[in-house]
């Protein structure tokens, strides 16, 4: 089986990755006060791409993530917009204490690449597939976190990461990405969801690469006659509660759907925000609590189901118990009609 | 009691690195800011006394002896030189110095680590005016200091950045992490000192992890280091001058007694983190009163 296999009716685009390092090269044309900054890592983060058009202004620290975020904190404390990157495990886990003391607790602006997240990376093992990393990440106060779906959108979420004043984490993937929007999204912005596909019967809220298996999900399941929606949940935090709300009233049912553990992620965000409004059953697609392997990327996504196989069996799962509580007690229905999404979609494909 | 002698208006308004101090008026100051260390300690009832002490005549150096460009009055100006206290556990010393030079009132070193106050019990950036970095977790102030420095290179400003370091402090990986990277990004206007009173929390240095040869370590690193008396108002003088004509990155590795100025604290590690009673207090400040320094400050008589 190839990666595309796994998104069939989707085009395969790029990493995500790949992204991060053009949008930086874009971003260093036009703002000098942008530095660069990696740990030895340059030519996979892709943030080389700014480094060789930008010498002056970008450092290879060396193998040193706890001495580059510690840097980056200075850099931004002296007026620069530092970008720091290294595979998502090291940045964030040999960097956190210094992401708490000199990035969040100061608020510095300081903007965060952490790649090869998830089990996606594949061959290399678990020493270098981040599994842990968005949940230590939003346990950041005043951190925002975004994991992109795909190179169009993580085109947005770098540029929106200069912008946004403050401390911004991106965690970009090593293998290519099924394209879920077919131009860069013009209306992006952290916090705020992007209906993908439209549905009724249940909302399943994805992130990252799972968005691209949620697509094809839907697809699956409307030939059973249910109508999946599908949010691409791109920033975790803050998370754009209004999105999920609307998504439990309006589908009453919810599937979170991420390439992460199943402890603090989207998952955990997702049912912190319908709890307080809309509390409805809710499944999780994850990496549950447990450590991948070596593989390559598309037996690891299968075999740890995360893929549209996992993610319709979650919605099966949901709609059972939607059933057995909802008012209808038919698996397919809905209490509350379909919301349109206008401008939420309009750039979407699938 | 009180702040006897010259006692005339601080220049640390001013925005040049010329209004140094004579070394006889450091002195003073440099008591002056043990007796604030030891009146705030005493009312916060917490806080660690020997390596604030330890650390006198170097902070108060930095701040009076010209090497710090700074203005009180505006702690946000982009062209002022830095100081991180990495070390920050130490900073009751440092909000003496600032208070003295004017960023907050006296006064209002009575708050320390007080619910609402802006000093905190280690040094948090955007807090208390003056405060550069948030340090306390041991082992990151030079990275951060040298972030500010690489910056300043960028920019083509002759800003200085000072990081004082505590020795226990120099058993944190990512001490030498930055002391290796430092030394690879030479020129960077860059001075370490490390406060080299010999003991961490649970007992000496050399009985726990040694450091020595401490100065070779950083000299192995790329660095030019001398080794100074940090008590020695005149060594640290001649030391921070020397430091700041390198091309970058020095170190002066400041031999220094923890606990230093009050003769029941100096080396002995009990006071490392404990604050002084109401008895102690009244000792330790009738030393510092008699130990023939003087008082140099603003003349504020805040203490009870």
């Amino acid at each position: 089986m190839s990666l595309a296999e796994l998104y069939p009716g989707l085009e395969m685009g790029r990493a995500t990755r790949d992204a991060y390092g053009e949008a930086l090269r874009e971003l260093g044309e036009a703002h000098d006060d942008i530095v660069v900054l990696d740990a030895d890592l340059a030519k996979s983060t892709r943030s080389w791409k700014f480094g060789e058009k930008f010498p002056e202004r970008f450092v290879n620290v060396g193998i040193q993530e706890a001495n580059m975020v510690g840097m980056a904190g200075g850099l931004a404390l002296s007026g620069k917009v530092p970008f720091i990157s290294s595979f998502a495990c090291f940045v964030i886990l040999k960097g956190f204490d210094q992401l708490r003391m000199a990035v969040a607790y100061p608020g510095t602006n300081v903007k965060i690449s952490g790649s090869h997240g998830g089990v996606s990376v594949g061959e290399d093992g678990v020493s270098q597939q981040a599994s842990e990393d968005v949940a230590l990440a939003c346990a950041l106060p005043g951190m925002v976190v975004c994991v992109p779906s795909d190179e169009r959108l993580a085109l947005a979420a770098v540029r929106a990461a200069y912008r946004h004043r403050g401390p911004v984490y991106i965690r970009t993937g090593r293998a290519p990405a099924p394209l879920v929007y077919d131009r860069e999204p013009e209306d992006f912005a952290f916090g705020r969801a992007m209906r993908v596909r439209d549905g009724e019967d249940v909302t399943v809220i994805a992130n990252g690469m799972l968005v691209g298996a949620a697509i094809v999900a839907g697809e699956r399941l409307a030939a059973d006659g249910i109508s999946v929606r599908v949010v691409d949940m791109h920033t975790v935090k803050p998370i754009d509660v209004e999105e999920v709300q609307r998504a439990a009233e309006e589908t009453g049912a919810i599937v979170a759907a991420e390439e992460h553990l199943y402890s603090g992620g989207l998952g955990a965000a997702v049912a912190q925000a319908a709890s307080r409004t809309h509390p409805v059953p809710m499944e999780y697609v994850s990496l549950g609590d447990t450590y991948a392997e070596s593989g390559t990327a598309e037996d690891l996504l299968e075999k740890y189901g995360l893929t549209a196989d996992g993610v319709v069996a979650a919605v099966r799962r949901a709609l059972a118990r939607k059933g057995a509580h909802g008012p209808a007690g038919g698996g397919t229905t809905t209490a509350a009609a379909p919301a349109a999404a206008a401008g939420r979609s309009a750039s979407a494909v699938g | 009691m009180g702040f006897s002698g010259s006692i005339q208006v601080s220049t640390a308004t001013a925005t040049t690195r010329a209004s140094a101090e004579t070394l006889e008026e450091l002195r003073a100051r440099a008591n002056t800011h043990r007796r604030h260390v030891i009146d705030m300690l005493a009312i916060a009832g917490s806080g660690h006394p020997g390596g604030s002490l330890s650390a006198a005549e170097i902070v108060t150096a930095l701040y009076f002896g010209g090497f710090l460009r700074h203005d009180p009055e505006r702690p946000d100006w982009p062209d002022r030189d830095r100081f991180i206290l990495s070390k920050g556990h130490g900073v009751p010393i440092q909000y003496a110095a600032l208070a003295e030079a004017g960023y907050f009132p006296v006064d209002e070193l009575r708050t320390l680590r007080q619910v609402d106050s802006r000093l905190q019990g280690h040094p948090v950036a955007g807090t208390a005016p003056g405060i550069e970095a948030s340090t306390g977790s041991l082992g990151q102030g030079l990275s951060i200091g040298l972030g500010m420095a690489m910056a300043a290179r960028l920019d083509g400003a002759d800003r200085r950045v000072f990081v004082l370091l505590g020795d226990g402090e120099c058993q944190e990986g990512q001490v030498w992490e930055a002391a290796l990277s430092a030394g690879h990004q030479r020129p960077v206007d860059l001075v370490a000192i490390v406060d080299f009173n010999k003991f961490q929390l649970d007992g000496a240095i050399e009985d726990i992890l040694g450091l020595s040869p401490l100065a070779r370590k950083w000299e192995a690193m790329g660095w030019e280091v001398r080794e100074i008396d940090g008590h020695d108002m005149s060594e640290v003088v001649e030391g921070l001058a020397w430091a700041v004509e390198r091309a970058g990155p020095a170190c002066l590795v400041a031999h220094t007694v923890k606990g230093h100025g009050v003769s029941f604290m100096a080396g002995d590690n009990h006071w490392h983190g404990v604050a002084p009673s109401a008895e102690e207090r009244a000792r330790a400040v009738a030393e510092l009163e008699a130990n023939g320094e003087g008082f140099r400050g603003t003349g504020e008589e805040v203490w009870p």
